[in-house]
């Protein structure tokens, strides 16, 4: 029973992405001395909030057998949207109503995803690259967007409040644990409890097992797909409401192009392309993995135009190790694949 | 072919060669009512040669990625890795002519330009296609991310190639030969773009590769038991993708005259919908080079066309190409006459 555990713990992603973030910290700390800081800490769970929130969405579309490359076109055309019409208004109330405008528009968005997706037999990636294209051209053609530089005061007041302040005895740097760090953990644990016990979790894995077998299993696909598309809609919005608060002003264009990294960072960490499998903890981890190389370049004095290579060869590596793994396991169930 | 496509060809009763592809007839039918209705609103400028001029210079840049698309599709992947490619190359080729050569523009310079310019398309497209093919083949990494992987990758070479500045100063010689135009009207763009599909036409009807890349997209399965090399095929078509986008980098170095690792970032979405607007299968198996051709030919003109109006901003591009796409992918779907529609799920049975 012993061997067993240890043996499936060694043939798990999640467990190697552990050693990979263990090794890449190690070094990092021997070349830097500061990686184990309380604030270089904090620092990186402050940067893991909004990846780590696509990340959940992306997880959900990923193990559903989809993929979504408009989310962050959405989570942009959602906020600016809101932080527009309140503005416009001169809004002057609690922060949580920007955060459910926001997740409406999201919701609805994500509805139109939604549609396309279940009712279409193409691929996701293409419908999603339609739509992206759709909701960033919306937002910068149709409603001719341009930076807010003043966003409501609880919107700002929101992003400027911390947890707690680390500060780092040697340089005396302080980092601030955002509020929103809450959100992440509050979001990972709904998707936990979403995808662990319900039925409508369970139809999500299931049609990304096989959709046709789910079919026949008795679950709804095209409802199941059309509400898993609005969710990951709810959760971008999200998302995008916490990087405008954080950075204390509305950037319309700031979030475009992070959907690379995103599905880099939860394929690294197990989530499989083709549907099916996947972990939150696998998620995070990849997560934590992707935010590391790209905020530690700097303690390890490599040139910041280095990021792009390093990140491309970390989602080649790991997704090569992992269809390996993928490709050895199928050859031994099948005699003549 | 369904019986109901039958059916709709006694309908409409059109002339026998478009009965054959009614999806084809579509297309012609779009670009033609495209053209009228520029045509009659904005006559000036449509009837100017410079218009014409123009669309030629700028649709080979991402043609030419498009076809390479196209030939990845064809065996059910995808390549999103053309625009890197193409960034790469042309990087590569504005630094070693910028070595090599000296202002002024002989008759031997431009010719050791045009060479130097070729043989570094050739080798960075191979080099690159075959990392694309290597991972998709070999080490059994979904396309998708395979080419978005290396997307980031050969970007990443190219802002360290660059240190994320763009290269200018490039010899006369090569602006000489590439952005030419023949007997002074038919820019070189053209040209190349026309060798090009010709060549990749050819590939498709002439070789047994391209019949073989058609048939390993319909079922890979099948395609291995009766005996195909899997992994020469894939390997070559991603290579040939390669060659492709490297070329593009090429039309692009001449159109921009400066070289930088994020110049056509847009084309990424565009080759895709070209592909797919064209009638290539996303599922792999099927399409044809004279619908991508068009489709390339058809979001030309529209854009073009489109900026003739000074009131609809360039932003509005991203708009209209994405709406374009999800009109497409949305009457294949409703017209029930596309091949997709009895693919639902193949991928899984592999």
């Amino acid at each position: 029973m012993k061997e067993k555990l240890t043996g499936r713990i060694l043939k798990a992603n999640e467990f190697w992405v552990f050693v990979v973030i263990i090794v890449l910290a190690l070094i990092i700390q021997m070349r830097s001395g500061q990686f184990f800081t309380v604030n270089n800490i904090v620092d990186l769970a402050n940067a893991m909030v909004v990846p780590g929130l696509f990340g959940v969405a992306a997880h959900l579309v990923l193990v559903s057998g989809g993929i979504d490359v408009s989310f962050p076109a959405l989570a942009s055309l959602a906020v600016y949207a809101t932080t527009r019409i309140l503005v416009d208004n001169g809004f002057d109330g609690p922060v949580i109503v920007p955060f459910i405008i926001a997740m409406i528009f999201g919701a609805a968005l994500g509805a139109f995803n939604g549609l396309f997706t279940s009712w279409m037999t193409v691929p996701t990636l293409i419908i999603t690259l339609g739509t992206a294209n759709v909701f960033s051209g919306f937002m910068q053609g149709a409603l001719n967007s341009v930076q807010i530089p003043n966003i409501p005061t609880s919107m700002k007041e929101f992003g400027a409040s911390s947890l707690f302040v680390a500060t780092n005895p040697v340089s005396g740097l302080k980092s601030a644990m955002p509020v929103s760090f809450l959100i992440l953990v509050a979001v990972v644990i709904v998707a936990y409890i979403i995808t662990k016990y319900t039925m409508f979790g369970r139809g999500i894995f299931a049609i990304g097992g096989d959709e046709s077998a789910a079919e026949r299993a008795g679950f709804k696909v095209k409802r199941t797909k059309f509400w898993l598309y609005v969710i990951v809609g709810v959760i971008a919005a999200l998302a995008g409401m916490v990087r405008t608060t954080s950075m204390g002003q509305m950037h319309p264009t700031n979030l475009l192009g992070m959907e690379m990294m995103v599905i880099a960072a939860v394929v690294l960490g197990g989530t499989a392309i083709t549907g099916g499998t996947g972990s939150l903890t696998g998620v995070m981890l990849g997560t934590l993995l992707i935010v590391i190389v790209q905020n530690s370049m700097i303690l390890t004095g490599i040139p910041t135009f280095w990021q792009g290579f390093a990140l491309g060869l970390l989602i080649i590596v790991g997704t090569g190790v992992s269809a390996m793994q993928v490709a050895r396991s199928k050859s031994r169930q099948l005699t003549p694949a | 072919m369904s019986t109901q496509t039958q059916t709709t060809q006694k309908r409409f009763a059109l002339p026998r060669v478009f009965l054959r592809d009614p999806y084809m007839t579509r297309l012609v039918i779009v670009l033609i009512l495209l053209l009228v209705f520029f045509a009659v609103v904005r006559t000036g400028p449509f009837f100017a040669l410079r218009t014409w001029q123009s669309m030629a210079v700028q649709f080979p840049e991402f043609g030419l990625m498009s076809l390479g698309v196209m030939f990845t599709m064809f065996t059910a992947g995808i390549d999103l890795s053309v625009v890197a490619i193409a960034n790469v190359t042309s990087i590569c080729t504005a630094l070693v002519l910028r070595n090599i050569l000296s202002g002024d523009a002989s008759a031997g310079q431009m010719a050791l330009a045009t060479v130097c310019a070729l043989v570094i398309a050739v080798t960075v497209g191979t080099v690159c296609g075959a990392l694309n093919g290597f991972l998709v083949s070999k080490l059994k990494v979904p396309p998708i991310l395979a080419t978005l992987g290396t997307l980031e990758l050969f970007g990443g070479v190219a802002i360290i190639l660059t240190k994320g500045k763009p290269v200018s100063g490039l010899p006369a010689a090569y602006g000489s030969v590439f952005a030419a135009k023949l007997g002074g009207v038919v820019p070189m763009p053209l040209v190349v773009f026309i060798i090009c599909a010709i060549i990749a036409g050819l590939i498709v009807s002439m070789t047994s590769f391209g019949t073989k890349i058609l048939m390993l997209g319909t079922n890979e399965t099948a395609a291995r038991f009766s005996g195909m090399q899997i992994t020469s095929l894939l390997m070559r078509t991603y290579i040939l993708s390669g060659i492709m986008a490297a070329i593009a980098g090429l039309v692009m170095l001449a159109n921009y005259n400066s070289a930088k690792a994020d110049y056509g970032e847009s084309y990424t979405l565009l080759t895709v919908l070209i592909v797919v607007l064209g009638g290539v299968n996303p599922n792999g198996g099927r399409g044809r080079l004279s619908g991508v051709v068009l489709a390339i030919i058809m979001l030309q003109v529209l854009s073009s066309g489109l900026n003739m109006f000074s009131g609809i901003s360039n932003f509005f591009r991203p708009l209209i190409w994405g709406g374009v796409l999800l009109f497409v992918i949305t009457t294949n779907e409703l017209s029930g006459r596309h091949p997709l529609a009895s693919l639902v799920n193949r991928r899984k049975r592999q």
